[in-house]
């Protein structure tokens, strides 16, 4: 207990200073980016990993709370920043709907169900112009120029998140969670109302994943439905995010960010411009194959099978 | 407080119907307060669907299940664990990830909110039911015993003033038996009523205090241990009609 405290204590030290030892705009930007995704695949990670609720419908909510920050400042002219209070909220409202529909279906089948409405959202987002302009995107102005501002929000919103999921897998929500993925059945007949502590779950987890969403608008100041509404690239990324880091653990998740998103910028520049050209092209296959390499040696992911490369690195001495 | 002329629980002529199929019709029994009740009946008999009925893992067809007086037709079975009917499974259904601590913690916090409270009423009934020396272990490592004794410790902590209990001595070698019967009355003793549905005749027969005989989902006898194993129905469905 002491002991984890003192190393969250120097991880955050470490994070607060990073920024200010590295001051390329180019890695700052792939910190900020991995932030982001500390919060999405933690997210992903209460609902799909604690609560046993595969989704692949993540970027419902990142997408909601991305058009909310957007529409707001584009139609409205309010700040973007105001956005970010209100984009996890509206994700939670997106998630309530989606919860209302899919939990009806158990297992492989929400799954497939997520699937479905992450789609009809990114082709609601494409074809209802008058809100969203379309495929042409919301366009904003950023309010920073320095990146260390959003470095600063998106660490924020990381530690907030990783300390809330922290505090709910420690409680009575964290146990029944646990216990609807272990067995739904059981888990009611202990007095557990399965269908709201299954939207509980989602809510926290549309809310942060919400909240990244308008983070993402306010940062790269520009979104379009096949940005941030994308199956591949945010739904799918927050599972190998979580799947690659180490599912249901807490630091998973954020290990499996920093991980993907380090993979996701070398294969894309091809390795920094060394390799030829065709490698940038290759970072979706290079995940692939990362995926058959957890799923046969590291099932638990890099932090829940932490143990075992201990080990392996011990004997290989 | 129950007045005396309502009864602790009672079926009313319940019934369920699977599609064509009459599992169980006009089934009718009350349980007194602090008593051991068994219900036996050969395999397919409806045992099972009655506790299913029960603790509303499907809707009642017909029929009406009171409570301490007050009707629980409807109520989702979280309500109903709440409101004290706890159960086990025939088949277990253990928590097989988490430790057998966390097991009981689970149904614990059925009755109090935080996480110290929890564990402490989880390691009280771990204690009453013998499981202290493997609550650290994962639920999935236990063998059959242990996890049937888990099914009970975990029914246990949620505080039941009635207990069902689906088939808890089915798989235990003759030792384990006894330790099973020990906990039952010690269960029974503590106050909790309980509904017991068995297929060893040693256990059935030595611990109840009335036995509910049913067939082909209907009612065939009840009364006490004596009687019923001295009911020409029920040695007819047990043994063929020929030994009656």
């Amino acid at each position: 207990m002491k002991r984890n405290q003192v190393i969250s204590a120097i991880i955050a030290v470490v994070f607060i200073i990073l920024p200010l030892v590295v001051t390329s705009d180019y890695y700052r930007h792939l910190a900020i980016l991995a932030l982001m995704w500390v919060v999405i695949g933690g997210s992903w990670n209460l609902l799909a990993g604690y609560t046993g609720q595969i989704s692949f419908g993540h970027a419902i909510f990142f997408g909601t709370g991305a058009y909310t920050a957007g529409i707001l400042a584009d139609k409205l002219g309010t700040s973007a920043w105001l956005g970010m209070a209100l984009g996890g909220f509206t994700a939670v409202l997106a998630g309530l709907v989606i919860g209302f529909i899919c939990f009806r279906l158990r297992g492989p089948y929400f799954a497939l169900a997520t699937i479905a409405a992450g789609e009809i959202c990114r082709l609601i987002a494409v074809n209802w112009e008058s809100l969203t302009n379309g495929m042409v995107g919301v366009l904003l102005i950023q309010t920073f120029r320095s990146k260390l501002p959003y470095y600063y929000v998106a660490l924020a919103l990381a530690a907030a998140s990783l300390l809330v999921f922290n505090l709910v897998m420690k409680s009575k929500w964290g146990f029944y969670f646990v216990s609807i993925r272990e067995d739904q059945d059981a888990a009611e007949s202990l007095g557990i109302n399965a269908a709201l502590y299954k939207n509980l779950s989602l809510a926290i987890s549309a809310f942060f994943t919400g909240t990244a969403g308008a983070f993402y608008m306010n940062y790269m100041a520009f979104i379009d439905p096949e940005v941030v509404f994308s199956l591949p690239y945010i739904s799918i990324m927050a599972i190998l995010v979580a799947i690659i880091g180490g599912v249901a653990t807490i630091w998973g998740p954020a290990v499996g960010a920093l991980i993907m998103v380090g993979i996701q910028e070398t294969f894309r520049s091809a390795i920094f411009g060394l390799a030829p050209k065709w490698v940038s092209q290759s970072h979706a296959l290079v995940f692939g194959l990362m995926v058959i390499f957890v799923i046969l040696y590291l099932a638990n992911g890099v932090v829940g099978d932490w143990p075992k490369i201990k080990r392996l690195v011990v004997r290989s001495r | 407080m129950v007045g005396a002329s309502m009864a602790f629980f009672e079926a009313q002529e319940i019934g369920k119907t699977f599609g064509g199929l009459k599992a169980l019709s006009d089934v009718s029994f009350t349980v007194n307060q602090g008593e051991i009740f068994g219900l036996i009946g050969p395999n397919g008999a409806g045992k099972t669907t009655i506790f299913n009925l029960i603790n509303h893992y499907y809707p009642l067809t017909s029929g009406d299940i009171l409570f301490k007086g007050k009707s629980i037709k409807g109520m989702k079975t979280y309500q109903i664990c709440h409101l004290g009917i706890g159960r086990t499974f025939q088949v277990v259904k253990p928590l097989k990830r988490l430790t057998v601590l966390e097991n009981v913690m689970a149904s614990a916090f059925c009755r109090v909110n935080t996480f110290k409270e929890a564990r402490e009423l989880a390691l009280d009934t771990l204690e009453f039911c013998n499981l202290m020396s493997e609550k650290e272990k994962p639920a999935k490592s236990l063998p059959i015993a242990g996890r049937k004794r888990l099914e009970i410790t975990r029914a246990l902590a949620t505080q039941p003033e009635l207990l069902l209990l689906d088939e808890t001595a089915a798989g235990l070698n003759p030792a384990e038996l006894d330790e099973a019967i020990e906990l039952i009355l010690k269960m029974r003793d503590k106050g909790v009523t309980i509904i017991i549905i068995e297929h060893l005749m040693k256990v059935i027969m030595t611990i109840s205090d009335r036995i509910h005989c049913i067939n082909y989902g209907r009612t065939i006898a009840e009364g006490t241990p004596a009687e019923v194993a001295n009911n020409p129905e029920v040695i007819e469905a047990y043994l063929g009609e020929s030994y009656a």
